[in-house]
């Protein structure tokens, strides 16, 4: 299973459709499965991103504010989206993993001093 | 920056009182205040965004990370710029924001302060949005005596009752009026009566003040005091408790209420615009609903008929959501075969036009071709076909079957009443869903909340 994080240094992007990089992490239900890799995306846009996660076959996206129609075609699409989460990609991997991340959750990493980094 | 020197409860008082989203960052562009109606545009509370990044609470398109309130903070010149916002419940709303450099005593730039200003109104190029008639299709002459009557609630300010069965429109005839009113310019806050227990939906509605009750850590303002200057719409208002009933006539005859553990009277200038779904005059005799509330409430009334009784507007609606998704969806669909549309044109929509609209996108979503088939329609409109017969013998009993409404469908095959039947969509919708309920309310037609009452109702939950 992958997980898809919208990143902007170290924290979760606040905007899913002005994402210029990613997180793809492999997780086999218990652990990663190797290093998270990042990847630049050459242009921002909702609609490129939502084609890349389905072309990737994400299970899991982990994303700032989003669109109701971007929103609505993932979960159409059978992924689970953790949306509106604000504070380090790390902290909000770790959630996921550990089965703990709702929507909406502010971590408590998200006043840290890195986020214009 | 130095706020010790005012008063902190003044400066939140300040800031609630003006109509538009405030938030004071300080010198790292950290939320340090923020004003209601900036909690009500962004979806967080400011417990919540205290000491966050000003930019991962309001999520601008104002440059990556920021720029524009990094470049005040950085030249202390002011700045205005068209931008937008998505908050915290998907919605993408055109702001104006006004970023200004906040000094300390000693003119050393302290913080800034960002004001928003919900554009949308300006913003919408769509006529149909400014006009509220324009907002709602129908040719029919039910709908023609609707359109005749909306603008006259729009002049007036006294309170206006919307009935109509479920997905009828009720919430855009009430957003219509507000619209087209003089406040138009002044928050629109809608509550869901039926969707809080009593004790949540009193400090919902009335707000709270500080240690009203464990965990009240901080004065709430509370909906009415959101709406302030604008209009409160209450939907599902038949669902209203007893108690609070009797609170909502308070205010409507004082224009004052006390918020739950205060003290003093706080005095708010609201239009109400209430709604229902359920036969009020049924609830006053079951003793459900107070007859005092319900004449108060009753002083300008629109009934929204339902869409089997909407002659011709059925084949408009079709069209005109075909043509929305078609756009959306980047599809050329041209319309739809005959068989199709024979088949949409005698269903019944028990759940009206919100059902046709699920159908329609359904429908467009699945249709690969140029035209609408049976076979890309939900399944379960077939099913119901059958039911129909059974729906408008029980319509028939209770008196309220009009004289055009199709003939009954010849067969039925289904024993029991609409009751068992009404039961048995349902948990196959929900089979169909495998428990999800949103989808299930999809499929059915219904909103969330309709689904929710009735799998009460039914003793399914």
């Amino acid at each position: 299973m992958k997980i898809l994080i919208t990143i902007q240094g170290n924290f979760v992007a606040p905007r899913f459709d002005m994402v210029s990089e990613v997180l793809i992490a492999s997780y086999d239900g218990q652990q990663l499965i190797g290093k998270p890799r990042t990847i630049l995306i050459s242009r921002p846009s909702a609609d490129e991103l939502c084609s890349f996660i389905t072309k990737e076959e994400i299970a899991i996206v982990v994303c700032g504010g989003i669109e109701e129609r971007h929103y609505k075609y993932l979960t159409w699409r059978k992924m689970m989206v953790f949306d509106s989460i604000i504070g380090p990609h790390a902290e909000a991997l770790q959630m996921v993993i550990e089965n703990r991340l709702v929507p909406g959750t502010i971590l408590p990493g998200a006043a840290g001093d890195e986020a214009w980094a | 920056m130095n706020l010790t020197s005012l008063h902190h409860i003044a400066i939140s008082e300040v800031l609630n009182g003006l109509p538009h989203g405030i938030a004071v960052l300080d010198r790292e562009l950290r939320v340090m205040e923020m004003n209601c109606y900036l909690e009500v545009l962004t979806g967080y509370t400011i417990a919540e965004a205290r000491g966050v990044y000003g930019n991962f609470v309001l999520r601008s398109n104002l440059g990556p990370r920021g720029q524009q309130l990094q470049k005040v903070m950085e030249t202390g010149e002011p700045i205005s710029v068209e931008g937008n916002i998505i908050n915290r419940h998907h919605k993408k709303i055109p702001i104006l924001f006004s970023i200004s450099p906040l000094r300390s005593e000693g003119g050393k730039l302290a913080g800034l302060l960002v004001v928003l200003e919900d554009i949308s109104v300006l913003q919408n190029k769509n006529p149909r949005i400014y006009d509220g008639t324009e907002m709602i299709l129908g040719h029919s002459p039910r709908m023609q005596e609707v359109f005749d009557l909306m603008p006259v609630l729009a002049q007036t300010d006294a309170s206006v009752l919307i009935t109509g069965e479920t997905g009828t429109g009720k919430d855009i005839v009430a957003e219509a009026i507000h619209k087209s009113s003089r406040r138009a310019r002044h928050p629109f806050i809608k509550v869901n009566c039926g969707a809080l227990p009593e004790s949540l939906l009193e400090s919902e509605l009335f707000g709270y003040v500080r240690g009203a009750f464990t965990g009240a850590v901080k004065d709430k303002p509370g909906m009415f005091r959101l709406a302030h200057e604008g209009t409160i719409f209450l939907t599902e208002i038949g669902d209203l408790p007893m108690p609070l009933q009797v609170k909502i006539l308070s205010v409507l005859d004082d224009k004052e209420f006390f918020p739950v553990g205060g003290t003093q009277k706080i005095k708010v200038d609201v239009r109400v615009i209430a709604a229902t779904h359920r036969f009020l005059r049924e609830q006053i005799q079951n003793g459900k609903f107070r007859e005092d509330l319900f004449y108060r409430l009753n002083v300008l009334r629109i009934h929204l008929p339902p869409l089997r009784e909407r002659e011709g507007d059925i084949r408009l609606l079709l069209d005109h959501f075909l043509r929305e998704f078609e756009t959306k969806l980047n599809k050329s669909i041209k319309g739809f075969t005959t068989n199709a549309l024979n088949l949409l044109l005698a269903y019944s929509y028990p759940g009206n036009v919100r059902e046709l609209r699920n159908i329609v996108e359904y429908a467009a979503n699945i249709c690969q071709g140029k035209r609408v088939r049976t076979e890309h329609l939900p399944q379960y409109i077939f099913t119901c076909q059958i039911t129909t017969g059974a729906h408008q013998a029980e319509a028939h009993e209770t008196g309220r079957q009009e004289e055009d409404a199709p003939p009954a469908a010849p067969f039925k095959t289904r024993p029991g009443n609409w009751n068992d039947i009404e039961k048995e969509m349902i948990l196959q919708a929900l089979t169909k869903s495998r428990g999800n309920r949103s989808h299930a309310a999809g499929i059915l037609g219904w909103g969330r909340t309709t689904l929710w009452r009735k799998l009460k109702t039914h003793g399914l939950m």
